[in-house]
């Protein structure tokens, strides 16, 4: 075997071994999808079929029709409003800390540790003083939390990217006359747009993706997707047709949102620590 | 914010250089502290405020049917350190930490030496590989319980084919197994994610250091651990921090496959602190567990930050 030979071998070991592995790592995804369409008889076959005998959207159509979708509304509704709370506070906050390093790096810090404390220990208190504030399953109640709980990701976001903005610019800006207000809307926001984006996405992907919190603080008004799709677990049977239509009905929108974000995922996941 | 911030720049201009320092420097300051302080009080209300509420009901004993709001000492830690079933989530908690996180790392650490060199379809995969870590935790537990089904799941069936014969195994019921299914899980969602990162540091490492290397006739390994790895050690440091705090908090996937059971088998300390909170009401009780979990964590993160370096 020649040189040539045994490098198109090991090219192609290689693609199969990626293979291999995407597919390991995609079949849950897939069966979770391929469940939501298929008909109960077909859920409940034995041996089980992979892939459903027509596309139907049955199982969909129960959700709707059950009130069940609302949650996923609700989901919307708190993911979207706490982002766009968490992204306003947290940008100007950011800013301060970057430009003019406010705090210094114990700021930061305490900041960032913020969002690493386990949610379960931070939703106890919450939950007490909810009850007090007669704020449990309500909008106002899980948006104040999200916000709070997405705050320190957005700062400690935006302040990498605010740093990554050359002075210069803003300097420049000043010197002609702008006002330091006119100078974040001015120049400071648009040169971070892409980040702003991006950090926004991850925001509300974090709220959108939250169980436990919604857990918590949820009954029956407010409750959001990931509540609903545990409430078809049950003792005996597992409601699997829900279930899956339920997830598949989360997950899809996240899907599509990163497909879009890809060149950010890196940095988003990785608390801005790698550039990607 | 006051008037004088948007008068027009032109009167500083006739005041002498010092001055306008001074007026901007002062500015500035307001200007910074007026920026931090609507975040701060946010951060203070969700964060500090319920924290001190926590220290006062953790000296209480208020359980379900109790409200008594005198002071009990330190009777709920008492209680804390005595019990063996808080010291066994604890321990369960550890064991999946120290069982999944190595797993995620070196299983990453492969998937992105394999994905590092040109590859057709590069993009494509490393895009698809992504999506377990976007997946709410929820979610993917869900999934892997459709797929663990003893009777419906494509699990059995797979080793079923593989046996030649009927699979019936109870993944979330036998003990022997639940550990396994739960870091099944647990690994398949969070690999990518150490994979994603490791993919980014492996990219950042200085080719010409490889070749230099290969030149001097170092082999594979001794490549990898004298230039591959203090290369990718400060990302891999960070990777490992944020799903090893992940990790202690790990909930959602136990909750969807086994709710900490079969018994308390599989109850980290994150379902413990919520079956005391809201399913038995305990409410003085878990207030100690909470603070312990609180302070714990803290002196973690806080220890950990000095060494690693999170952005800049």
């Amino acid at each position: 075997m020649n040189l040539r030979q045994r490098r198109r071998l090991k090219l192609i070991l290689r693609l199969a071994a990626a293979i291999a592995i995407t597919a390991f790592f995609l079949f849950p995804i897939y069966w979770l999808f391929m469940i939501s369409f298929k008909t109960p008889e077909e859920i409940f076959a034995f041996p089980p079929k992979w892939w459903p005998g027509q596309i139907q959207f049955d199982n969909y159509e129960v959700l709707f029709k059950d009130g069940d979708a609302k949650t996923v509304g609700n989901s919307l509704v708190v993911a979207s409003v706490s982002t766009v709370l968490a992204m306003f506070l947290g940008t100007l906050c950011a800013y301060s800390l970057a430009r003019f390093r406010t705090g210094g790096e114990n700021l930061a810090n305490w900041i960032i540790s913020q969002r690493m404390v386990p949610p379960i220990a931070v939703v106890f208190p919450i939950f007490l003083l909810y009850v007090w504030l007669k704020l449990v399953d309500t909008y106002v109640g899980l948006i104040l939390l999200y916000t709070a709980f997405n705050l320190p990701y957005v700062i400690w976001m935006m302040r990498g990217y605010i740093n990554d903005i050359p002075k210069a610019l803003e300097e420049s800006a000043l010197v002609d006359g702008c006002t330091r207000w006119q100078v974040l809307w001015k120049v400071v926001f648009p040169m971070c747009r892409a980040g702003l984006f991006a950090t926004a996405i991850f925001t509300f992907v974090f709220a959108w993706n939250d169980f436990i919190f919604a857990l918590v603080l949820t009954r029956t008004e407010v409750s959001t997707y990931t509540v609903q799709v545990t409430h078809y677990f049950g003792g005996q049977s597992n409601f699997w047709a829900k279930i899956s239509a339920m997830s598949v009905l989360g997950t899809l929108p996240i899907f599509i949102v990163v497909g879009f974000m890809q060149r950010y995922l890196v940095r988003g996941i990785s608390l801005g620590a790698v550039k990607g | 914010m006051p008037a004088s911030c948007f008068q027009p720049r032109e009167q500083t201009h006739r005041t002498s250089l010092a001055a306008i320092r001074t007026k901007a420097a002062t500015r500035d300051r307001r200007f910074k502290y007026v920026l931090v302080a609507p975040s701060i009080f946010v951060l203070l209300l969700i964060g500090i405020f319920p924290l001190i509420y926590l220290i006062v009901v953790s000296f209480q004993n208020i359980t379900m049917t109790d409200m008594d709001t005198s002071f009990q000492g330190l009777l709920n830690y008492r209680q804390m350190v005595n019990d063996t079933r808080m010291w066994q989530a604890l321990l369960h908690t550890v064991i999946f930490t120290a069982i999944a996180l190595p797993i995620e790392l070196v299983l990453g650490l492969a998937m992105a030496q394999l994905f590092i060199d040109r590859i057709p379809g590069r993009q494509v995969f490393v895009a698809l590989l992504v999506l377990p870590v976007v997946i709410s935790p929820i979610v993917a537990g869900a999934t892997w319980s459709l797929m663990f089904d003893n009777r419906f799941g494509p699990i059995n069936q797979i080793i079923g084919w593989l046996i030649g014969g009927e699979a019936t195994i109870l993944w979330t019921i036998n003990p022997n197994l639940v550990y396994p299914a739960i870091l099944v899980a647990e690994v398949w969602q969070w690999t990518p994610f150490m994979f994603l990162l490791l993919l980014a540091a492996l990219s950042a490492v200085d080719k010409s250091q490889l070749e230099a290397a290969s030149i001097d006739g170092a082999g594979w390994w001794r490549t990898f651990f004298r230039i591959v790895l203090p290369a990718i050690w400060p990302v891999m440091a960070i990777a490992i921090l944020i799903r090893g705090l992940d990790l202690f908090r790990l909930f959602d996937i136990v909750w969807a496959l086994t709710r900490g059971g079969p018994g308390t088998m599989t109850e980290t300390i994150s379902i413990f602190a919520y079956v005391k909170g809201f399913q038995q009401f305990d409410t003085s009780f878990t207030a100690a567990v909470a603070l312990m979990i609180i302070v714990l964590l803290s002196i973690v993160v806080m220890a950990a930050l000095k060494r690693v370096e999170l952005a800049r």
